[in-house]
């Protein structure tokens, strides 16, 4: 098969930027999720906690989420999707709360039980979908559609949902917490040193160590809300193509800053856009775009160590 | 003029703007000790690594018994037989004592034979040890011992020896210096860095002080006295400002306690055992109180405990407030290296700094103060929104010191406060403490140099083995002897 480089560029271009609908309705879509789990992924891992596990919170979220929006046929819109939402949340943070025992009582790092716990949350999924949840004619292994109710609104004219405004306010939220409060100060202070944090800081170092844990889950599990009420409007198996994943790549180029966790969440948005626009157009597979992620994220480690070297090398020979 | 076995001819080294060695022609006599003295920057631990290997000059010769030599790194060094003893200890610690001083020696022995190896070393250098102790499980002063062996394992005749004595307790460090004569009576030749001036004027056989990269007194110590040496070290200026006495009103009887625990019983940072029994101790307000102590007899945790960062098992601890602690290692629990200047300040002072309401931070005006203190205390910095990493230990503990006492403190518990401070810079942190006490504070202060602990305190506690007696009130001459006993348990 062969394929001029232009025209493979352009299919890649109108995929992610095309017209204002590709825009919306491909990019920001796609950047929705991809930004709020990335701010929660911020936000443990300013503590020094990394959370590796947004992948089944979010389907714990996802779960939650359908479970109300299955039966919110009789709530007004705003209030359904503000059940949809909570509920989201706390499932996101009760699927933190195993991670959060293990670390606080058995010392049990949180990137190996919140890593675990995806594969678990992923068989819950298919467990409610051919159980509890699945459609009545129980023919599919996929839950009813949610009630109208619960359905996000659309950007007039676009698939654009509410919930990309939710990643906005999360990163606002965010930002004027780690810029201009004691608490996002002392979360950064734990994670860059969490000895002087407790000893010259008197800061209880697990308590926030959990805190910003369990924030991080309950995010991820609003995703699995906003990606239900917005997208699919139902549940079903591989909801996520890899967002708790891809999240993490969007928070460590943005350097955990929530601005421009918008910025890259765009950015990751435009560039899985673009690929199945590239796949559909011009036959280009569309896993091309993970070798273009994993690239970004290479440069970037690499630039990152050489600025510390810059920072901390130039001293280490003077005595 | 014989031969000298180790020199070091004309040697410059520029970091950066910085000429850290300025055309230094350094000359080791054999079988003789000799000491390098200077502040820290002076240039002493760079010459040592130029000799050792560690570091290339930019010009300059070695010459090893009148030959020239490249050193070009610390293997070619062992080639030529020389040996160096760090500051800080490098055993691997899960290692054994035996494979740690083959791995440093580069033996290819079989376990058991190294073992016998290093038992026959060590009794030889009259440095007993046990070749199948884990290095980690060693006390301090057998740590030292550890590093002298492995130095001298690969047969070095010259022996480096970087501040070997700074962690240990006079009558260790006395017995120690005592083996480093036998190894140079028996033909060697050794270089001792020191901070401590009685030390070099009592044991070696010359002295070379260095200031600021430039060699500034060179001769012996029977013709020299502690001022020539001060002098030399910081300049005559600085050495009449040393020497003018500080003297302290002592503290009313009737002052408020500032810092009390009432029969302390504390567990050891380092495993279940107990590290302090039945410990009763009262520090007034306006007093400065000393512990004297070996490393690992109690005092971490009883300082800890009183400052509230320890857990306390059975007794009570009283402090007034607010009460500023000031940890012992800078870099990892009084300062967070890669934060700034202000961010670290903003972290010490907790929820009742004048830019924060207890939630928010008004980051404009904490940058504000931090910039004042960095004035007043004299920080040298590139700016207050910079990385505290790239300060010097000096100004970093400069940075903790203005932290605690910004808090305008009632008490103020201190570890090891001048910790690898040069003269100068120990000697500015002494009269902030001592300000602070005439201010009215109650100073608990440990250092592991008991000269520190005879100049800045009012009162001494002696604490050995978990538990605490009273010495004299300071008395310089005879008190260090006494002093220097107790430590080690004598009655």
């Amino acid at each position: 098969m062969t394929a001029d480089v232009g025209s493979i560029a352009a299919a890649f271009w109108d995929g992610a930027f095309g017209s204002w609908y590709a825009f919306t309705s491909a990019t920001l879509v796609r950047a929705t999720p991809l930004i709020i789990i990335g701010l929660g992924f911020a936000l443990a891992l300013r503590g020094g906690a990394l959370n590796i596990g947004a992948e089944g919170q979010f389907y714990a979220g996802a779960i939650a989420a359908t479970w109300v929006g299955l039966h919110a046929a009789l709530l007004p819109s705003p209030v359904a999707i503000g059940a949809m939402w909570i509920a989201a949340a706390i499932a996101g943070a009760v699927w933190m709360l195993i991670p959060v025992i293990l670390r606080l009582r058995y010392g049990v790092l949180e990137v190996i039980s919140t890593l675990l716990l995806n594969f678990v949350a992923e068989a819950l999924v298919s467990y409610m979908v051919q159980g509890p949840l699945q459609e009545p004619a129980h023919i599919y292994p996929q839950s009813a559609s949610i009630a109208s109710s619960g359905r996000l609104p659309l950007l007039p004219g676009t698939r654009l949902h509410l919930g990309f405004a939710l990643a906005i306010a999360i990163a606002l939220l965010l930002w004027w917490l780690f810029n201009r409060t004691r608490w996002g100060f002392e979360l950064l202070a734990v994670g860059e040193g969490p000895r002087a944090a407790r000893i010259s800081g008197r800061i209880q170092v697990g308590r926030m160590i959990a805190v910003s844990l369990l924030a991080s889950g309950a995010i991820a599990g609003i995703a699995g809300a906003t990606e239900v009420g917005g997208v699919s409007y139902a549940l079903y198996q591989n909801l996520s193509p890899g967002y708790g994943f891809t999240a993490i790549a969007v928070a460590l180029l943005a350097r955990l800053k929530p601005g421009w966790i918008i910025a890259s969440g765009i950015l990751f948005g435009a560039l899985e856009a673009g690929a199945a626009g590239m796949q559909r157009d011009a036959g280009v597979p569309a896993v091309i775009v993970y070798v273009i992620e994993a690239a970004i994220i290479i440069g970037l480690v690499l630039v990152d160590a050489r600025q510390r070297s810059l920072v901390t090398g130039r001293r280490s020979q003077v005595a | 003029m014989t031969t000298p076995a180790l020199e070091l001819a004309g040697v410059h080294k520029q970091f950066g703007a910085v000429a850290a060695l300025h055309d230094v022609t350094f000359r080791l006599a054999p079988g003789t000790l000799h000491a390098l003295l200077g502040e820290n920057g002076a240039g002493k631990s760079t010459l040592m690594h130029i000799a050792y290997g560690m570091v290339q000059p930019d010009s300059g010769t070695i010459l090893v018994n009148g030959s020239p030599q490249r050193i070009r790194s610390p293997r070619d060094a062992r080639a030529a037989g020389i040996g160096m003893v760090h500051q800080h200890a490098t055993a691997v610690p899960s290692f054994t004592v035996a494979e740690n001083v083959a791995l440093a020696a580069g033996w290819k022995a079989r376990p058991g034979e190294s073992a016998k190896r290093v038992a026959a070393l060590s009794e030889r250098l009259q440095l007993p040890l046990d070749p199948a102790a884990l290095a980690d499980r060693l006390s301090v002063s057998l740590k030292q011992r550890l590093e002298i062996v492995k130095a001298l394992a690969a047969d070095a005749s010259i022996l480096l020896l970087d501040e070997p004595t700074a962690v240990l307790a006079p009558a260790e460090a006395e017995a120690l210096l005592q083996r480093i004569r036998e190894f140079t009576r028996q033909g060697g030749s050794a270089v001792l860095i020191t901070h401590r001036l009685h030390e070099a004027l009592a044991h070696t056989d010359s002295i070379t002080v260095l200031r600021r990269g430039r060699v500034t007194l060179e001769g012996v110590p029977a013709e020299l006295t502690q001022r020539d040496l001060a002098a030399a070290m910081v300049g005559p200026d600085a050495a009449t400002l040393l020497e003018q006495g500080h003297d302290r009103v002592p503290a009313p009887v009737d002052a408020p306690v500032a810092i009390r625990g009432v029969a302390l019983e504390l567990r050891a940072e380092s495993g279940g055992r107990l590290a302090v029994r039945d410990v009763s101790l009262e520090v007034r307000a306006g007093e400065i109180v000393g512990v004297a102590a070996v490393e690992g007899n109690g005092q971490r945790e009883l300082l800890r405990a009183l400052a509230g960062v320890w857990p306390v098992l059975r007794g009570r601890v009283e402090t007034l407030h607010p009460l500023s602690f000031i940890p012992e290692d800078r870099t990892t629990e009084g300062l967070i290296p890669s934060l700034s200047l202000t961010q670290n300040m903003v972290l010490g002072l907790g929820g009742t700094a004048p830019w924060t309401d207890g939630r928010r931070i008004r980051w404009s005006r904490a940058r504000e103060r931090t910039a004042q203190l960095v004035q007043e205390f004299g920080i040298s910095a590139p700016g207050v929104t910079r990385p505290v990493a790239a300060l010097s230990g000096g100004n970093q503990q400069k940075l903790v010191l203005a932290r605690a006492l910004e808090r305008k403190p009632a008490a103020i518990i201190a570890e090891d406060p001048t910790r690898g401070l040069d003269v100068a810079a120990a000697r500015a942190i002494h009269d902030r403490l001592r300000a602070a006490a005439d201010a009215g504070a109650g100073i608990l202060v440990y250092s592991s140099d008991l000269d520190e602990i005879l100049d800045v305190s009012d009162r001494i506690v002696v604490m050995v083995k978990g538990r605490l007696k009273d010495a004299a009130l300071r008395s310089q001459v005879a008190g260090r002897e006494i002093i220097g006993r107790m430590m080690l348990g004598a009655e």
